[in-house]
């Protein structure tokens, strides 16, 4: 590779648009909860698993989607921009879903979940985030296909 | 836990916070005055976890020792990564990461609080 070439490599490796401006705030946000969140569910997994099966279970799957999320926000690509787009669309949809259901049999969450009582546990931040992020990843959708590249390995975010 | 301590590190939390949040709204990237904020809430922290250790050691122990544990590890990690994370981009929005590190810290210490002594739960 040329140095012109590495130039322009490094320019745009910087430029992921969905973690530039206020992008940024929002993968800060979304890495809090991945890391909150994962790191509750392996205590309550591993600690007191048959006190709330379905609600540590339902908050390990979030901690998943929320790892997800982070990731896909922070890098750049069509293919990173679709990922997040399906991460932010399955939070929204399961923090609905766990939210209701918690709310209707809330004897089937002794314990607090992650989206249980749409997230009430956590300022209401489980149930805005998702649709702050699907907002924002609509309007960075064109640049997001303009900066796609082949697939590649980059070591940095 | 030293109260005094927890009640300090939850103010210069809020207070730079509140000092990042006034930068992004004023469209100043993150500068020496916010790092300098960052950097006396972390010494804070550093401290708090010195406490900690000492009163462990001393025979006391916490509620919940794993929680404990964990959020005083969170405590004195999350500025460090949230200042490299806000000094990526040179802009406003670099001051508002910021920000949100410091009310995450805020939010982590209260709860540090609370897995210490925890009342009935």
């Amino acid at each position: 590779m040329d140095e012109t070439a590495q130039v322009k490599e490094t320019a745009i490796r910087g430029a992921s648009p969905t973690a530039g401006g206020p992008g940024r705030i929002l993968v800060t946000v979304y890495a809090i909860f991945a890391v909150a969140a994962c790191s509750r569910s392996i205590v309550q997994i591993s600690t007191e698993f048959d006190h709330a099966r379905v609600a540590y279970l339902l908050s390990a799957f979030a901690a998943v989607v929320y790892v997800v999320a982070t990731v896909a926000l922070a890098r750049r690509g069509a293919a990173w921009h679709r990922v997040a787009v399906t991460a932010c669309a399955t939070e929204l949809l399961g923090v609905l879903a766990v939210g209701t259901a918690s709310v209707v049999d809330s004897a089937a969450f002794p314990d607090q979940a992650v989206w249980s009582n749409y997230g009430s546990g956590y300022l209401f931040i489980p149930v805005i985030l998702p649709i702050v992020g699907l907002t924002w990843l609509r309007r960075t959708a064109a640049r997001a296909r303009t900066t796609d590249r082949p697939a590649r390995e980059s070591t940095n975010p | 836990m030293i109260d005094g301590l927890a009640a300090a590190s939850i103010a210069c939390a809020l207070v730079a916070g509140a000092a990042c949040l006034l930068q992004t709204w004023r469209d100043r990237a993150v500068g020496v005055g916010l790092l300098a904020a960052a950097g006396v809430v972390e010494a804070v922290l550093l401290a708090q976890v010195i406490s900690a250790i000492v009163i462990v050691a001393g025979g006391s122990h916490a509620d919940q020792p794993t929680n404990f544990v964990l959020y005083l590890v969170a405590s004195v990690v999350a500025l460090p990564v949230g200042v490299w994370w806000s000094l990526g981009d040179r802009s406003r929005w670099g001051s508002g990461v910021l920000g949100v590190a410091c009310l995450a810290v805020a939010i982590i210490v209260v709860r540090l609080g609370q897995v210490w002594e925890s009342t009935g739960g």
